[in-house]
């Protein structure tokens, strides 16, 4: 499967936590904690989810809390160490 | 029929389904054995699932005294209330046909309510799933009384001869409390004489198992299912599901002395707060549970140094187990370090709108014998919980006041004081 | 604070019409808001009609992260809870957090988003449910989510009696606010109109099969035949009355008087409990059956259910003895929203000095000699409702509702369809803390 892309993970937050349509998404958001960027844990947690139904791709659960920005979770996903 | 807003109410009858025993002797037997009740899940097949662990009632309806009839009718919740408030209302001696019925209230709490048969006879009419359109020709007379809780107070009600006031409470976790906290108050503002209260669950149904899966909230230590309830453990990892149900037979205390029941234990205080956070997060200060105990506490007229024994709510979840361990020490300050302080969730799991009220009961029997069951699987503490919760072995120790707390989806905080009986 | 309990906001959401003036307004014209189900295709179903709230803009009511988490149940019930905040002027972030409370009803929950997620693990497996069916199906998902969104730490509350709960759920709120709550926001509302939710009210035996929008719903008709389901519902600001008005708060109504009995079981040849909450209600209230303008009837629209109603309605106040309003003709029966809907009405007809009418209804059966007010609105001095509700297994409530004093009340409406002009000198300002 292809890299996961930020604009791919912007879709699946949407689809995830809601889109309030006011562009918090839009932009350089990679070091943004989902949290400031409106997406709270379950938000994070149905994330995880989605990624695991379209993309096969399993988060540990020591390691999805450690995942606070789109880079850490971009990197986690697209580094290999993800459990497929 | 007069209001008395602080009087004294008395636990006259207790009837307990619970993992690991059915009835009351068999539920204390096994609390104060400290062995547990959870296995690998037998009610349905949970290959596929996250946690496939429950503490499950081993439950034959028909030996428990009910009909073909309303075993066919009946969800499995509705079958424990039932039973439960038969062993209550006999544990009581109270002969309520005697009984005026329009002085007799129902209060019952379910979080969830007919799941298992909701399931059940979706499953059915929707083809596993393929029709969202779901079939109406496949509907049976009871899918209705499935979808609306409120069917196992009226059954309840019904088996009773209740025609006073019928309430389900249905505040998620903290069901159980706040049905009893309910019953409480109808006493005390003179509705009714006697009041049912109790609370059911039976939960353990693939869509209950698959929603806690998706946020990771109950255990997933499949490997070793004894086990795997550990409140205030630094190596919890969850809450484990379980099942099972309580209801007490309350009354005004004075009502009860006179015509010399057997009393339990009185309630003398209950409150509720809510924490206004999250629908399942907590934050690690409790203060809101804190607010809600020393809500409770002052309408018990206790302090601090009266209570000489906290049931918590020690689900076995990281945040849980922190956010109480806060809120004793914010509400009680340094007596919760001199508190016995333990979880029977270690024992039978997780019984989401029943176990408020299974814990009530446990607080009651812990009254009644003088003895604080303790919080199995409890071998590393927590830094974060250092408080005694009572490691283990049940103790034998001199109780005169209880408390009982609860927390909850929702947000939902409750504490409830209980006392032995005012006559000694 | 152990004094009486005012409404100083109204929130609904109706089939009707979104917000009490657009409500108030159709029920007033007569207007049915009953029509063919929208939200699936209803054709396999013997019943095809509901009350449907039609151009509910729920994104303009709840945020999007919150859209997600939750069925629409919950939407209607934070609309409606917002409504009434803004009603009564009442801004919660400056009232201390403990001293609120909230308590809804509820009846099947959150049932259409259960439903979708009970399908998908069904269909696809236990990894396709998602992390929010923990927390938007269960009963208490609407009162936790208001609490949440307001801020409110009391004690807060959920009681399910199916239609008869949105009384219990106000005078479990009046009761709140005679311990320690300073202010409650109550009510009820309900969204059960998918699928599985309708094959299940089918199985009841109780939902009208008729395929006339306007002559489907016809309690204490000769030809009553079921009752049409609806959704939505209403949510109102209560406070202690002596604080209401010193904050300058105007009044629909006080809660005078409630109780809430059980039908006996069949066979022990006991008589039904709507006639004894009815008469506790009034005791509690110190009312007789003569203070009573106008009593909002629970409707059911089943010919045994009409006849009990009815029965008890005349051993109270004789045959014809008091107007019976069921505007619930208008929108159906609506479970958890059902009865705070018809509290909502009540008050507006407090207000405006109106009795609704009831639609659709022909001809009484010979056993309901009632005084139905039909078809159009009757001018009335409104001072006094009783209200009743029966829960499916037998819940009876029945509530009192009184008339402030006029120095206190909020200004009548002519004839309905104005907004509220948000400079109009009766709205008090948000109180501070």
């Amino acid at each position: 499967m292809s890299p996961l892309t930020l604009d791919d993970l912007r879709r699946l937050l949407r689809e995830a936590g809601g889109d309030d349509l006011t562009g918090a998404l839009e932009g350089a958001i990679h070091d943004e904690t989902f949290g400031d960027l409106g997406y709270d844990s379950l938000a994070v947690l149905e994330l995880s989810g989605l990624l695991q139904r379209e993309r096969g791709v399993e988060i540990p659960d020591e390691m999805l809390s450690g995942l606070r920005t789109p880079r850490q979770l971009l990197d986690f996903v697209n580094s290999g160490h993800a459990l497929r | 029929m007069s209001a008395d807003p602080s009087g004294r109410v008395a636990v006259t009858g207790l009837g307990v389904v619970a993992p690991g025993g059915i009835g009351v002797k068999a539920f204390w037997e096994l609390l104060t054995s400290g062995r547990t009740a959870t296995r690998e899940i037998t009610l349905f097949d949970a290959t596929g699932f996250r946690s496939r662990i429950a503490a499950e009632c081993d439950f034959d309806p028909a030996l428990e005294g009910l009909s073909p009839r309303e075993i066919r009718r009946l969800d499995r919740v509705a079958q424990f209330a039932l039973v439960c408030a038969r062993d209550a209302v006999e544990d009581s001696g109270l002969d309520l046909g005697a009984a005026a019925p329009e002085r007799i209230g129902v209060s019952i709490g379910s979080a969830v309510g007919c799941t298992t048969r909701l399931e059940e006879e979706y499953v059915v009419l929707s083809d596993a799933g393929r029709d969202w359109l779901v079939d109406p020709a496949y509907v049976v007379p009871h899918t209705y009384d499935y979808m609306v809780p409120s069917t196992i107070a009226a059954e309840i009600a019904r088996s009773c001869g209740a025609e006073g006031p019928v309430a389900l409470v249905s505040t998620g976790c903290t069901a159980g409390l706040d049905a009893v906290g309910h019953g409480l108050r109808l006493l005390r503002e003179g509705a009714a004489d006697i009041v049912v209260a109790g609370a059911a669950e039976a939960p353990l149904s693939p869509i209950t198992s698959a929603c806690f899966d998706a946020i990771k909230a109950t255990s997933p230590d499949n490997d070793d299912p004894a086990h795997a309830s550990r409140p205030f453990d630094l190596n919890r990892h969850g809450f484990v599901l379980g099942e099972g149900a309580a209801v007490m037979v309350l009354e005004r205390a004075e009502d009860a002395h006179r015509r010399d029941a057997r009393v339990y234990a009185e309630i003398t205080g209950f409150a509720g707060r809510s924490n206004a956070f999250h629908m399942t997060g907590l934050k690690p200060d409790g203060r809101e549970m804190a607010e809600a105990i020393r809500a409770a506490m002052a309408r018990a007229g206790a302090g601090p140094d009266d209570i000489d024994y906290i049931n918590a709510h020690g689900s076995g979840t990281k945040q849980n187990d922190r956010h109480e361990t806060a809120a004793f020490k914010r509400s009680l300050g340094p007596r919760a370090y001199e508190v016995p302080v333990s979880s029977i969730k270690s024992m039978i799991g997780h019984s989401l709108g029943a176990i408020g009220a299974i814990e009530v009961a446990a607080s009651v029997l812990a009254l009644q014998h003088q003895v604080v069951p303790p919080t199995a699987n409890l071998h590393t503490p927590d830094p974060e919980c250092d408080l005694d919760y009572v490691p283990l072995i049940a103790r034998e120790a001199r109780l005169d006041t209880v408390l009982s707390v609860g927390s909850g989806f929702g947000g939902f905080q409750s504490a409830m004081v209980l006392s032995r009986s005012g006559r000694a | 604070m152990s004094g009486a309990v005012a409404v100083t906001g109204i929130g609904v959401v109706s089939p009707s019409g979104v917000g009490a003036d657009r409500h108030w307004a159709s029920v007033l014209a007569g207007r049915t808001a009953i029509g063919r189900i929208t939200r699936f295709d209803p054709e396999p179903y013997p019943t095809r009609l509901a009350g449907e709230v039609r151009g509910f803009d729920e994104r303009g009511h709840v945020e999007a992260r919150i859209l997600v988490q939750t069925d629409r149940w919950t939407h209607l019930g934070l609309a409606a809870a917002d409504m009434a905040l803004a009603d009564a002027g009442v801004d919660p972030a400056r009232l201390p957090e403990y001293d609120m409370a909230v308590v809804t009803a509820a009846s099947s929950g959150g049932t259409e988003f259960g439903q979708r997620e009970i399908e998908r693990l069904w269909s696809r497996g236990p990894r396709h449910v998602g992390a929010y069916q923990s927390i938007a199906w269960f009963y208490a998902a609407t009162t936790g989510q208001i609490s949440i969104r307001h801020g409110m730490r009391g004690p807060c509350a959920v009681l399910c009696a199916e239609q008869a709960g949105g009384l219990d759920a106000l005078a479990h709120a009046r009761r709140l606010l005679g311990e320690d709550a300073r202010l409650a926001l109550s009510g009820g509302t309900d969204a059960s109109l998918c699928p599985y939710g309708l094959a299940a009210q089918l199985a009841s035996g109780r939902l009208s099969r008729g395929d006339d929008p306007a002559r489907a719903y016809l309690p204490f008709d000769s030809h009553a035949a079921g009752h049409v389901p609806g959704e939505g519902g209403a949510m109102f600001v209560l406070e202690d009355d002596a604080a209401a008005e010193a904050r300058g708060a105007a009044s629909y109504a006080t809660l005078d008087g409630y109780a809430a009995t059980f039908d006996p079981a069949e066979g022990r040849g006991r008589p039904p409990g709507l006639r004894r909450a009815a008469e506790l209600a009034l005791a509690d209230a110190g009312a007789e059956p003569a203070d009573i303008d106008v009593v909002f009837a629970d409707a059911a629209a089943v010919p045994e259910l009409d006849r009990r109603e009815s029965a008890a309605l005349c051993a109270l106040f004789g045959p014809y003895g008091v107007p019976v309003a069921a505007p619930k003709t208008m929108y159906g029966r609506l479970y958890a929203g059902g009865a705070a809907l018809d509290v909502a009405t009540a008050l507006l007809a407090i207000r405006d000095g109106l009795i609704p009418p009831t639609v659709g209804v022909r001809r009484l059966a010979d056993d309901c000699p009632l005084d139905l007010v039909r078809d159009r609105p009757r001018p009335a001095a409104v001072r006094r409702v009783l209200l009743l509700a029966r829960g499916e297994g037998g819940f009876n409530s029945a509530l009192v509702v009184s008339a402030p004093r006029p120095s206190r009340a909020r200004p009548a409406h002519n004839g309905g369809g104005h907004g509220h002009e948000p400079t109009d000198p009766g709205r008090p300002e948000a109180p501070a803390a």
